[in-house]
């Protein structure tokens, strides 16, 4: 008998919607080659500056250049690498401590769980880009800090998740006989728990990695995070935006990349959603 | 009642501790304020009694204190680099910031509510689709972004507004509010396209509920059911949504100042955060936080207010 | 006990449902709920649907009261009721009876009122919406005169309470106030009681009881209780997969059944009851 072979692309087409879903990985793909390709070739050094200012798109510039002579697309590659860094060490960071948070508080609860879901509830109610300020004016501004002061904004959003899956599950028999079966409270915590909140946690990393390019973005765009003349999304459109009516390019150039950058996710994740129907 | 006093007593916990943690935070951050405000080359006689002036030699408690009363008296210190008052140098700032996050947050309730009402009631339907791809792309759109098309497409091809025209509310409320409308709308366009999203969500969730099918059989017609039971069940979760929303945008207005040249405490707060000028810092940021937790404690009275099951606990 | 209400007193007939069939199209393949129903119900009378978990009982009682969603269901039949078919006419039409003429209660007590509407003006809708008519004071007036006549202690008090501060059987009455406030030709009460603890059950089966000797309302007793419908109905429609199996009076089903799924949900009935 001949063996049937799927592709492992073959899942898509049972998703809800596999048209978003589709459209939103070819974008997702796109970005990601943009950032692929900038880390082994880029058309020029972003920061080499050239007598050739505020160029308009041409075969030598694929996007013009800037008041100081820099090639845009060269830079719109250097930031899209430096927001997508930030983004995924903000998740990392966020969803790394806030996973273990949320595990220790669900699982012990009692006064601690008390105590860290107010603290949580604090952090939560501030705007994450508010966070940022507070943390890079005490720290000082670099995309590090950037990164951690983003990653610690977005500790909550997991560790609320995370907690209430615990607290759900750990009353569960498997949970129990892991416990009766002598399994120590870390090896329950983290072996027997810990896969239970992956489906949680997807969505949530996919919501969070989008507020973080945006929180970046927005950053960046007030000159917080990455320093001139190393290029940032956010701090080419805000530097471009004089030049706007000369150079267009300068600043769609890095805005449509965001954009992209946060569609490509978010239709992903439209994609995975059932289908509804309304009242009427 | 008890709810109200309990929820108020809350939110003055959180006051204090948030305003001890930032206090301490740029306390021990800042160093010498009197070498920074005197610069290395003053004596140490200057030194000392511009620390004694200030206060500096108290310990960090009895500062904490002082600072705390005179914030609440509407005296939060002196910038080390303008070397003046901290309230004269924002106070006409503030209301600025305050008038674009409201203006934003009207646009966002009259777009938000009617769109994500329609797109509940005839979810599935061509428009709901698109709309909801729409709010996708325009969810994506960072309002900086946004703010700059806008005044291009509204200011230089529309000629509605003039771009970096900014008038002071001193000198005109319609023109002051009619320059701040295009910032505020962009601003609002993902923070209305997000409301849409989560109402129609809760709509559909609501309409699957019991209730909604006894109230079809009591023989309502759909806009019966929605507006008549549907709609108020529905808003319980879009509460908390835009109490944060409230919040949020008053940090996107931070970012939108800038695009569109408007005088709000933006530009001030940057400049002191590249200038290390702590008490300006400060500040700001707690005027924002108290703007916040406030913010939060109306959310909770109105939840109390809309909710009968939340009563007396 | 159960013998003596067993002779129905036969009205003329007012719901006649012919060839009903529904069919779910949702899953890869159409799943049958309903298949080849028919009733007649007379005015005045109790009858009984009884069936296990997804014989089609609910689904029938749901057609009746024109709860069908409009999405993925392919039906066909007619639901005869005051010279239209329920099952095929124009929404407008349907709920010209929805709540009026024909009221139904449901299995979920707890969760079937309005969480944020206070429980008079729950009581009251069905007056609001077909009989405009009448001013606040007289919907008042009969919202407090059916929740006296269900039972429900202090009406003055309930009326201004949310459902959240009641206790399921209350909940329950305050149903059944609703959907009899306006008199209804038919009552379909979809396992009312299912819910219920037994003491509260037994009130709930003598209120209906007492709703249909007074007002003549014809009620539809949906359960998998066969105690239940034997103690309530006068004629018992067994169904099974979607399918009639056997009907008959309420005498001649439970002495003498004649199929063996019926005997098979007769004997599963605890002896102390019968």
């Amino acid at each position: 008998m001949e063996k049937k072979r799927t592709s492992p692309l073959a899942f898509i087409d049972r998703l809800p919607n596999p048209g978003l879903f589709r459209m939103g990985a070819l974008i997702t793909l796109a970005v990601v080659l943009l950032v692929v390709v900038g880390l082994v070739w880029m058309p020029y050094e972003p920061t080499a500056m050239s007598p050739d200012r505020m160029q308009g798109i041409s075969a030598a510039h694929l996007l013009g250049t800037d008041k100081m002579g820099r090639d845009i697309l060269s830079r719109v590659m250097y930031g899209s690498r430096v927001t997508l860094m930030v983004a995924l060490g903000t998740m990392a960071i966020g969803a790394g401590l806030g996973v273990l948070i949320g595990a220790f508080a669900g699982f012990y609860g009692g006064v601690l769980d008390e105590i860290v879901m107010r603290v949580m509830d604090g952090l939560f109610a501030f705007p994450n880009v508010l966070l940022a300020l507070v943390f890079v004016s005490i720290f000082g501004s670099s995309t590090t800090h950037v990164m951690w002061a983003l990653g610690i904004a977005f500790i909550p959003s997991f560790t609320r998740v995370v907690r209430s899956e615990y607290v759900r599950i750990k009353h569960l028999d498997y949970v129990k006989n892991a416990r009766l079966q002598g399994a120590s409270n870390a090896r329950v915590i983290f072996v027997h728990m810990l896969p239970n909140v992956r489906g949680v946690l997807l969505s949530n990393l996919m919501i969070g990695f989008n507020n973080a390019v945006l929180a970046e973005a927005g950053l960046s765009f007030l000159g917080i995070g990455s320093q001139p003349p190393f290029a940032s999304l956010g701090q080419m459109i805000s530097e471009a935006q004089e030049i706007f009516f000369t150079v267009p390019s300068a600043v769609l150039g890095p805005g449509i990349v965001i954009v992209l950058m946060v569609l490509g996710f978010s239709l992903m994740g439209e994609g995975l959603r059932p289908a509804t129907k309304g009242l009427d | 009642m008890r709810y109200v006093l309990k929820k108020t007593a809350t939110t003055l916990i959180t006051l204090a501790v948030v305003s001890l943690l930032l206090f301490v935070a740029f306390s021990l951050i800042s160093g010498d304020p009197a070498t920074r405000m005197l610069g290395t080359g003053a004596t140490p006689e200057r030194l000392e009694a511009l620390r004694e002036e200030l206060g500096l030699n108290e310990a960090l408690p009895i500062r904490y204190v002082k600072w705390l009363v005179s914030f609440v008296q509407g005296d939060p210190g002196i910038s080390y680099v303008y070397k003046q008052p901290v309230a004269s140098l924002l106070s006409a700032k503030v209301p600025v910031t305050l008038s674009l996050t409201i203006m934003s947050f009207v646009l966002v309730c009259t777009i938000g509510f009617p769109l994500g009402i329609y797109t509940g009631k005839y979810a599935g339907s061509a428009l709901d689709r698109a709309v909801m791809v729409l709010n996708q792309v325009i969810m994506a759109v960072p309002p900086f972004f946004s703010g700059i098309l806008i005044s291009w497409v509204f200011g230089m091809v529309l000629h509605l507004f003039a771009p970096g025209g900014y008038v002071s509310y001193t000198a005109s409320i319609p023109g002051f509010l009619g320059y701040l409308i295009f910032p505020a709308i962009a601003i609002a366009l993902p923070r209305a396209a997000q409301l849409a999203k989560l109402l129609r969500g809760t709509i559909l969730e609501e309409a699957g509920k019991n209730y909604t099918r006894t109230a079809y059989s009591r023989g309502n017609d759909t806009n019966g059911v929605l507006f008549g039971h549907i709609i108020k069940n529905a808003l319980l979760p879009v509460l908390t949504f835009l109490g944060m929303c409230f919040s949020n945008m008053l940090a996107g207005s931070l970012v939108v100042e800038r695009v569109f040249n408007i005088p709000g405490i933006s530009n001030t707060l940057l400049a002191s955060i590249g200038n290390r000028d702590y008490p300006v810092v400060l500040a700001a940021v707690m005027w924002i936080a108290v703007f916040i937790i406030v913010t939060n404690l109306i959310v909770d009275i109105l939840y109390m207010v809309l909710d009968p099951r939340i009563d007396g606990e | 006990m159960a013998a003596a209400m067993t002779t129905a007193p036969l009205g003329e007939p007012i719901l006649e449902i012919r060839d009903l069939h529904l069919e779910f199209h949702d899953h890869d393949r159409p799943e049958v709920a309903v298949a080849d129903f028919d009733l007649t119900l007379h005015r005045g009378e109790i009858v009984g649907i009884v069936g296990e978990s997804g014989s089609g009982k609910s689904m029938t009682a749901h057609a009746i009261a024109g709860l069908l969603s409009r999405h993925a269901l392919e039906r066909s039949g007619q639901i005869l009721f005051d010279g239209h078919d329920l099952l095929h006419c124009d929404r407008s039409t349907l709920r010209h009876y929805q709540g009026d003429e024909i009221s139904i209660i449901f299995q979920e007590p707890m969760t079937s009122l309005d969480p944020l509407q206070r429980i008079g003006m729950q009581v009251e809708e069905a007056l609001r919406i077909h009989h405009k008519e009448l001013s606040a004071g007289e919907r008042r007036a009969a919202a407090l005169s059916a929740m006296d006549a269900v039972g429900l202690p202090d009406p003055q008090q309930v009326y201004g309470m949310f459902p959240h501060e009641l206790s399921g059987g209350m909940r329950q009455r305050v149903m059944i106030a609703a959907a009899t406030i306006s008199k209804p030709q038919i009552l379909i009460a979809d396992e009312p009681t299912t819910a219920l603890d037994v003491t509260i059950q037994a009130q709930i089966i003598a209120l209906l009881r007492k709703i249909n000797a007074e007002d003549g309302t014809a009620i539809i007793f949906i359960s998998h209780d066969l105690s239940l419908v034997r103690q309530l109905c006068h004629r018992v429609v067994v169904m099974r997969q979607g399918e009639i199996v056997e009907t008959g009076t309420a005498d001649e089903v439970f002495e003498n059944p004649q199929h063996s799924y019926t005997r098979m949900l007769i004997d599963a009935i605890p002896k102390v009851v019968l």
